[in-house]
């Protein structure tokens, strides 16, 4: 892991009039690190994570993004052709909803060329030649390359989803449930391919979801969230092993065992 | 050359949900193991000794006190360090043979075992051979090194899960129970891979409730009820 930190945030806070999103928020992110954000629906996770990633203003705080030119720069204050760049090549993010981050008209393999061709590739064949590598990285059969995703399962759909993120090799990458709404086979599917994924390209993420199981199997670091503040951080295991907080004690304690 | 050094640990758990009541397992945790040697925790069940090892690995925070870890050429307390720290400590320093293996879904066993060096950055192909001289050294039939561990019978898992925490080479090793489940020629398997690490000087901490397997692997038995919490009067 490096030294340097490649996302710094500090007291990031959000409101919506006068409703609380989140409020106070505070961490480093290094290279290759995952930090999970878990909490229950209304505790403002997804909120953080759509701040996070520039989808929304925040109403005070900064986050500060190394650039891949070395320089520091808060996210809020790019231009809005920079912030383009950013979310299109430098980051990902992976909606759990599938057809939020997909073109489901258009045929699989553009789905993955488009990002590709938003960083400037216009050598048709190479694109194709990326688009098929992808496709078998995230185990979708590459005689489907002409297929729209809307003829697609779930799974596979999921799947296509994160080929068309990761193909301009972003550092950071932003993933809301990513497997939820997917049944179990499925979803350790994706998980296992998700954590492979992630440790080869050495990516950081940033993962909100409401399944400990996947904050334990894909986070380093956790962040427990309740009404819009983060009330327990730290190391995922000890969060998870020894939770201190009354509501992280009642989320640990109801999880189903098989 | 103390490797690691455990001082004054204390640790009480609070269960907001039973009406935050308190629970306190230990005070002055205070041991050291030298490189070389297995120091085993001793004392019955419920004492903490379980307690001791997830909090020298980082798993329980801590109350009070400190676990001094030898990391390069400093000792690093792992009780009070940030998250990163943590990790990097269990990446260099300190590894961890849990008492069951978490089986991770589609991940073959020669891949579970060969992980730890794959993240260290070891050439995969080199990383599964190891994994297979391990797992052939524990008898696990080599039909079996290619399937995910998850069907595998208690036995067979444990098995696994030494083999992944025995193919790294750090300098200290905490050891959960680890020949809980396996017959005798298994854990003479593991009695003579423990030595094995004794000579190449790491420093190991253990649970062993085998008295057999206790008297042959332990240089010197740390007994944790002497750490139990004074109850007030």
């Amino acid at each position: 892991m490096s030294d340097e930190p490649l996302l710094k945030v500090s007291n990031l806070t959000k409101f919506y009039g006068s409703r609380l999103g989140c409020a106070d928020v505070n961490f480093e992110l290094y290279p290759g690190e995952v930090l999970a954000i878990v909490g229950e629906s209304g505790s403002g996770k997804t909120t953080l994570l759509n701040t996070l990633s520039a989808n929304l203003e925040p109403t005070s705080g900064e986050a500060l993004y190394r650039m891949r030119d070395g320089s520091w720069r808060n996210i809020y204050e790019l231009s809005e052709a920079e912030r383009r760049f950013l979310t299109r090549t430098d980051w990902g993010f992976v909606h759990q909803n599938p057809a939020d981050g997909l073109r489901m008209t258009v045929s699989a393999g553009a789905n993955v060329g488009e990002r590709l061709m938003a960083v400037g590739d216009r050598h048709y064949g190479c694109i194709r030649d990326t688009a098929l590598d992808w496709l078998g990285r995230v185990e979708i059969a590459t005689d489907r390359i002409d297929d729209q995703p809307r003829s697609f399962s779930g799974g596979m759909r999921q799947r296509l989803q994160i080929a068309r993120n990761l193909v301009t090799g972003p550092r950071l990458v932003f993933m809301d449930e990513p497997t939820g709404g997917l049944d179990v086979s499925v979803q350790a599917r994706l998980l296992d391919l998700l954590r492979q994924l992630v440790g080869e390209l050495g990516l950081s993420a940033i993962v909100v979801t409401h399944d400990l199981a996947v904050a334990r199997l894909l986070s380093h670091r956790m962040m427990v969230m309740k009404g819009g503040h983060v009330i327990e951080a730290g190391l995922t295991d000890r969060v998870l092993d020894d939770p201190r907080e009354p509501y992280t004690q009642l989320l640990v304690s109801s999880i189903l065992q098989v | 050359m103390t490797a690691l050094s455990v001082r004054n640990l204390a640790k009480t758990f609070t269960m907001h949900l039973r009406g935050g009541i308190s629970l306190p397992v230990v005070e002055n945790v205070t041991f050291e193991v030298s490189a070389g040697e297995c120091v085993v925790l001793g004392g019955p069940s419920g004492a903490g000794k379980s307690s001791i090892l997830k909090m020298v690995y980082g798993n329980y925070g801590v109350d009070r006190g400190a676990v001094m870890i030898a990391h390069g050429d400093a000792m690093v307390d792992l009780a009070s360090a940030d998250p990163r720290t943590v990790l990097t400590l269990r990446r260099d320093a300190i590894g961890y043979v849990s008492q069951f293996l978490r089986t991770v879904p589609r991940v073959s066993a020669i891949d579970v075992v060969a992980e730890p060096l794959v993240v260290r950055g070891v050439d995969k192909a080199e990383a599964r051979g190891r994994a297979g001289e391990l797992l052939a050294r524990l008898n696990l039939p080599e039909r079996l090194w290619e399937l995910p561990p998850a069907t595998f019978s208690g036995g067979e898992q444990q098995r696994v899960n030494i083999a992944r925490g025995f193919i790294t080479h750090h300098s200290v090793l905490l050891l959960d129970e680890p020949t809980a489940s396996l017959d005798a020629a298994n854990r003479a398997v593991v009695v003579g891979m423990i030595a094995q690490k004794k000579r190449e000087g790491v420093a190991m901490l253990g649970i062993f409730h085998d008295e057999e397997v206790r008297a042959t692997v332990a240089d010197r038995i740390v007994d944790v009820t002497g750490f139990a919490p004074k109850v007030a009067a």
